[in-house]
């Protein structure tokens, strides 16, 4: 495991080879642009303090996400990065006793107050762990969202499909049976599609709460692949229990222990040269 | 148990062949137990058929009820009219109150651990204290009197309990990534229950509404004390809605005064062919519809 990482490490930098090494962020400082320049910060969270009950599942979290940029959020289970990502669309909001302090904002506005959900939720989509397609037609599905936010003419519901199925990269295979009901698709095609219906609302930002966890290693390939297409479009957040992953895909990683960030920067840096022992040890497979 | 673990383990042979024993007879007792219930259930109907199908006659549909010929067309009518009331009223407040109850209220509040507990224990009440309850308040305290609305409104209250906790189970049975995914893409919640989960537990509820259904026909008791036993159509041509005030009979009560009044005991059995035709109709139509509605959201 540890050599095989190392391996890809090796690979991921002599693919980056035109990068200067990054002195890594800690925490503090993990707005540091990004290693595709001074990219402008899509998301940021600042000073998260979360709260299920009694347990204190985010710490002081202080974190931003840059536009057109691939960020991870790893660590081991329990962690809090669902959690952060879950804060950032106001998923948390339908968790009984959740509570929160500090504050996430989108484009430099508060999410949470200057933002409505709905309006929020359509600007910040995101994709689940398992693949959730509604009982209904593929079409219906990736209609679902445009028609809630107001889209009724046929011809404009027909282009929306079309082209949020031709990003996830599936417009192909489905074209000619639309009417067909989703749940009829395999695994790979079913989070495929839940891309699809997340994008069929324009969203800025995307968030992936480890979408490929469930599939097959050639799904998840195809996942990651159109992935890196969506960046040129979307701020993709994604959070991930496979290091590989975060190092195939993203551009930035945030490590996350105990509901704090550990260290946050970019992804190459993160993994070759971690500041934090514990990052090294999580890095190198030594626990999580 | 030391000594028998160790004659397990020292004579292997002896142990597999008590499990097969025991095997056998619990499939022998299941068998049993199947063979019983489809007996019964078979006999019944062979014994209801046999005696009713020989006096099915013309006479009997004939639409006037007199001493004489016993019409059960009135009842049949009385059936349909009292059952689909009481389902036009129970249905929408039994669905209304389970969405309520899974999908607004707080999870594990105690408001909706108090109205399932309350649910659970009318589901056990005898009809008959239904009756009662539905006398004294639609009969008397109304002024409705022994009426089709004062039967619709008890078998009503009656189903409701069913209805509500068979909607409530399907719709807890409904996966919450149904929800998340309504929520996620900036649905509210109405719109998120009414497409994403409301037609994933229809099959369920209206399982409910069959099981409802079907003790509204088969129910006596409590409509003896509420709708009375005048074996007449409502006259709703004559006199509009307060036709809703006339008393009437269902199949069920038809077949309970004739069997009572032992003048007509071959009408009775013919009533109970019909009776039970009728109930096996709906359900078959029920399930079909089910079916129909699992297709469309599931293949």
């Amino acid at each position: 495991m540890m050599t095989l990482l190392r391996e890809r490490v090796a690979c991921s930098l002599a693919e980056r080879l035109d990068q200067a090494p990054h002195p890594v962020a800690r925490s503090a400082d993990a707005g540091c642009p990004g290693s595709r320049g001074a990219a402008r910060a899509k998301m940021a969270v600042d000073g998260l303090d979360l709260w299920y009950g009694d347990y204190h599942a985010l710490r002081d979290v202080s974190l931003e996400f840059p536009e057109h940029q691939v960020t991870a959020l790893i660590g081991p289970s329990g962690c809090g990065k669902s959690t952060l990502l879950k804060s950032l669309n106001r998923m948390n909001d339908l968790v009984e006793g959740c509570r929160l302090e500090g504050t996430v904002s989108l484009d430099g506005h508060d999410a949470y107050r200057s933002v409505s959900v709905a309006d929020l939720r359509r600007r910040v989509g995101m994709v689940f762990q398992q693949p959730n397609p509604f009982p209904m037609s593929i079409y219906d599905n990736v209609a679902f969202g445009p028609r809630t936010h107001g889209v009724r003419r046929r011809d404009e519901l027909d282009e929306v499909v079309e082209r949020s199925l031709r990003a996830a990269a599936i417009w192909d295979e489905l074209k000619d049976r639309l009417k067909k009901n989703a749940l009829g698709l395999s695994g790979g095609q079913q989070q495929r599609l839940c891309i699809a219906r997340a994008l069929a609302v324009r969203p800025e930002v995307l968030l992936m709460d480890e979408s490929t966890s469930a599939l097959d290693p050639l799904s998840t390939a195809k996942i990651e692949e159109l992935v890196g297409e969506l960046r040129r479009d979307y701020t993709v957040i994604m959070v991930t229990h496979n290091m590989l992953q975060a190092l195939r895909v993203s551009d930035r990683t945030a490590f996350f222990l105990g509901g704090e960030v550990v260290e946050a920067g970019p992804t190459d840096g993160l993994f070759t040269s971690p500041v934090d022992p514990r990052t090294a040890d999580y890095v190198a497979g030594r626990f999580g | 148990m030391g000594s028998r673990s160790r004659s397990a383990a020292s004579h292997s042979s002896v142990a597999p062949l008590r499990r097969r024993a025991s095997s056998l007879l619990l499939r022998g007792l299941a068998y049993a137990g199947a063979a019983v219930t489809v007996l019964t259930l078979g006999s019944l109907v062979v014994f209801v058929l046999v005696n009713g199908v020989p006096h099915l006659t013309p006479s009997l549909f004939s639409g006037e009820y007199t001493a004489q010929n016993v019409s059960l067309v009135p009842a049949l009518a009385g059936s349909l009219l009292m059952a689909g009331a009481a389902l036009l009223l129970a249905v929408p407040v039994g669905v209304g109150a389970a969405v309520y109850l899974v999908e607004y209220a707080r999870r594990g509040s105690r408001f909706v651990a108090f109205v399932r507990v309350t649910a659970e224990t009318l589901q056990g009440i005898p009809s008959i204290i239904y009756g009662l309850f539905g006398m004294l308040l639609f009969v008397s305290a109304l002024g409705w009197g022994l009426s089709l609305a004062s039967g619709a409104c008890t078998l009503a209250l009656m189903v409701l309990p069913v209805i509500m906790r068979t909607a409530e189970e399907a719709l807890l049975a409904v996966p919450d990534a149904y929800r998340q995914g309504g929520f996620g893409l900036g649905a509210g919640r109405l719109r998120t229950v009414a497409r994403c989960v409301l037609p994933s537990a229809a099959p369920g509820i209206l399982a409910g509404v069959v099981l409802a259904l079907g003790r509204c026909l088969g129910e006596v008791a409590a409509l003896l004390f509420t709708a009375g036993t005048v074996a007449q159509i409502p006259d709703f041509g004559g006199s509009g809605a307060l036709g809703l005030l006339d008393s009437c009979r269902t199949l069920a009560v038809h077949l309970y005064v004739l069997v009572g009044e032992g003048l007509h005991l071959d009408e009775a059995y013919a009533t109970a062919v019909v009776l039970l035709a009728l109930v096996a109709g709906l359900n078959a139509l029920a399930s079909a519809a089910a079916k129909k509605m699992r297709k469309g959201s599931a293949l």
